[in-house]
């Protein structure tokens, strides 16, 4: 009576059998993908021909026809006459990386501050980062970028001295044309073996971290972590400055022509940015910070008081590994907005890989597809890395369920 | 901005505009409008009055063109396009001609599907610096920082220049060109480089014109004129055509106002009357879709060129570029506009 409900296998089509089935699917979701990039491709290459279009990588190797004004510590160096257009093309992602490391820590920390301070039981206090966040939540990047760069920063630079009467102080000069301080240069071997030092330097203090945790476990008492590892930093510059003396010179600035030139240099251009990006996604980061600590049941934090902690301690030991699980998730967009952002450069005539790849390279050379293509990369690349490591300490933060 | 960029971009290389090319008579006599690109905020070359209206150089050809295609005071829109966006959107096809104070040069003729026309101003790059600077040549202008607008041919005539001279400089770059004399203003920068006619638009809106000086020399050519697409050899011809009526209706004495005089006179100068369209049939000649009238269309609705020169970047105007010993006169008066007989 009852029929089977599994019915032999062998009498259903191959057809109609999960794996076949599936595999067809696969297949012909591959081939519709092959066949819409064909078409694509296809597209580009015939229009390209029929406007007259010429596109080839070639201009890559074309010495660049303008110039790039120099950095903060730059790592690829730009010489007129002498940079080709992929020289352009490091130098903008250099710069556009250089924005966003500055300033992810700076409004982090800002960020986390201003939100900590918004529950300060000091009524004085929260009202002043209430103000300061809603001001520049509520008001659009650019103009704030212009509001620093032409509005808020010029008399303070003007107020120095003029070129002429430049403010000279052990090597750094001071002036309204800018601030130039003496830069350290090593040579290749220095270089490395100063790379060397520090990776050396940050396995001990990990190696002395994990000591501490253990001693304290083991003992209830810890090692004063901080003033041991700054010891062992300083200690192994010192040798290694000592040991590579011969090979550090030091670039003074100099006078040359209306200004002065070498040494390094903060710009004009990168502090506004930077300042403008800090504050922008630090107000955003506050609110994350906010909404996080008030994820957290007020119970823990009476707990804590109970243990006998101070404020600091409650909030660094009981609240905030809590509130990281809230607050990290949604800080990762605000990174990658800042680095987003940070395209809105050539507003403060910052040379980052928007300003000088895809606005004067692509002018000058004409190479929209290639240029257009290149800068997306870079984004994306930037943007997934930067996901993917926040990503990696969002997973070491989370709660462990064994 | 930067988003139209690259929707332009991915649009000219995928062809979803659809652009027929070799129609671009029919599309704008059929659509009963020329879509013309300008930079809308250039005064004397294209900007709106107080009434809306553009007007200028720049913007003088744009209502020429349209009334050769279309009859006398034919609609036109204008489309502002910055510097860097210019050239995607002509040949994406959002406008039918690009009249955006554009210098000719090889590479942008040559690899980016474009067609210059002819010259409507001749200029040339220089600097300008404040009195204060000490800086009375630009050879002294060694180690400066030097403020330009992206997206144009100065940065590479300025390189060009400083490394011809040995002399070394700091470039910033800005996208629009307030933001240049605001960086200029508020000391980001010793000098700014532009056309010469430009920088006399930004000094006399500087808050003391006086303080500031353009330094004497001129170190690029920078022909501009009206682009279109390559690929339409007939609206090409049309375009160019336009602007050498212009210029051969000034030779000749014909003016917006006596126009039609000409046209009346059957006894006129055969010349003229080739231009007016009462004999030759030129306009037939260079597309059948064209009415016989419509280089004195042109004329009726812009005047000559000498009209539009001195009623938007003359002496009597804020810029107040005289035209008389200026490669911009007519090559009959020692100028360098030299337009080819109308026959």
């Amino acid at each position: 009576m009852a029929e089977s409900k599994h019915p032999d296998a062998a009498a259903i089509p191959w057809w109609r059998r999960p794996k076949p089935r599936s595999y067809m699917f696969q297949a012909a979701v591959v081939a519709a993908t092959f066949y819409a990039l064909y078409v694509l491709t296809s597209n580009i290459i015939a229009n390209l021909r029929e406007r007259s279009i010429k596109t080839s990588f070639d201009f890559l190797n074309e010495t660049a026809t303008f110039a790039i004004p120099l950095n903060f510590f730059p790592f690829w160096d730009f010489t007129l006459g002498e940079s080709v257009y992929w020289d352009v093309f490091i130098i903008g992602i250099q710069n556009t990386m250089l924005v966003m490391l500055l300033g992810i820590p700076s409004a982090t920390i800002l960020g986390l501050v201003l939100g900590v301070t918004r529950l300060s039981p000091n009524f004085l206090l929260r009202n002043i980062a209430l103000g300061f966040v809603e001001i520049f939540r509520n008001t659009p990047l650019l103009l704030q970028l212009l509001f620093w760069h032409f509005a808020f920063f010029p008399p303070i630079y003007n107020s120095l001295p003029a070129v002429r009467e430049s403010i000279l102080m052990g090597g750094a000069v001071f002036n309204s044309a800018g601030i130039y301080l003496p830069s350290p240069v090593l040579t290749s071997a220095a270089g490395w073996a100063l790379a060397a030092t520090l990776l050396l330097a940050a396995t001990g203090i990990w190696w002395l971290r994990r000591y501490s945790h253990l001693r304290r476990m083991a003992t209830g008492h810890g090692l004063p972590v901080f003033s041991y590892g700054l010891g062992i930093l300083v200690a192994a510059l010192a040798v290694f400055a000592w040991i590579f003396s011969d090979q550090i010179t030091v670039d003074l600035p100099a006078k040359r022509g209306l200004n002065y030139s070498g040494g390094m240099r903060p710009t004009k251009e990168i502090i506004s940015l930077w300042f403008g990006l800090t504050i922008y996604t630090a107000v955003y980061i506050s609110e994350n910070v906010r909404g996080g600590i008030l994820s957290v049941s007020p119970g823990q934090s009476e707990a804590g008081m109970a243990l006998g902690l101070g404020r600091i301690m409650r909030m660094k030991l009981v609240v905030l590994p809590q509130a990281l699980r809230v607050i990290i998730p949604p800080t990762i967009s605000q990174y990658l907005n800042l680095t987003k952002n940070s395209s809105l450069a050539v507003a403060v005539g910052y040379p980052d890989i928007t300003n000088i790849w895809l606005g004067i390279a692509l002018n000058q050379t004409g190479q929209a597809l290639i240029i257009v293509f290149m800068t997306i990369v870079v984004y994306e690349t930037i943007n997934a890395l930067t996901s993917l490591a926040t990503n990696l300490y969002n997973r070491s933060v989370q709660i462990k369920e064994r | 901005m930067n988003n139209k960029i690259l929707i332009a971009a991915v649009a000219a290389s995928m062809a979803l505009a659809g652009v027929a090319s070799a129609q671009s008579i029919d599309t704008i006599q059929g659509r009963g409008e020329l879509i013309c690109g300008v930079s809308g905020g250039l005064a004397g070359f294209s900007a709106p009055d107080d009434s809306g209206r553009m007007q200028g150089v720049d913007a003088d050809y744009c209502y020429g063109l349209a009334a050769a295609l279309l009859g006398p005071n034919a609609r036109v829109r204008f489309v502002n396009l910055t510097a860097k966006e210019r050239f995607e959107a002509l040949a994406s096809g959002e406008v039918d001609v690009l009249s955006r104070n554009t210098t000719h040069t090889l590479t942008r003729d040559a690899s980016l599907g474009l067609n210059f026309t002819y010259y409507n101003f001749i200029d040339g790059q220089a600097f300008l610096v404040y009195k204060k600077l000490g800086v009375k040549s630009a050879l002294e202008l060694d180690g400066a920082r030097i403020c330009v607008q992206s997206g144009t041919t100065t940065e590479a005539n300025m390189a060009d220049y400083f490394r011809t001279n040995n002399m070394s400089y700091e470039q910033i770059a800005y996208d629009t060109s307030p933001d240049t004399t605001q960086g200029f203003e508020n000391n980001y920068c010793d000098a700014l480089s532009s056309d010469t006619s430009q920088l006399a638009s930004i000094r006399s809106e500087l808050a003391n014109p006086s303080d500031a000086v353009i330094l004497p020399e001129v170190i690029s050519k920078e022909p501009l004129g009206p682009v279109v697409r390559q690929g339409d050899d007939e609206y090409f011809n049309l375009a160019k055509w336009v602007l050498f009526a212009m210029l051969n209706a000034e030779e000749l004495g014909i003016t917006k106002g006596n126009v039609d005089q000409h046209r009346a006179d059957s006894g006129a100068d055969p010349a003229i009357k080739r231009l007016v369209g009462t004999e030759g049939g030129m306009c037939k000649l260079i597309s059948d879709k064209l009415d016989d009238a419509c280089l004195y269309n042109v004329i009726k609705t812009v005047g000559n060129y000498g009209e539009s020169y001195e009623k938007h970047v003359g002496a009597n105007t804020p810029l107040g570029i005289a035209r008389e010993g200026t490669p911009n006169a007519l090559w009959s008066k020692g100028g360098l506009l030299y337009a080819p007989p109308l026959r």
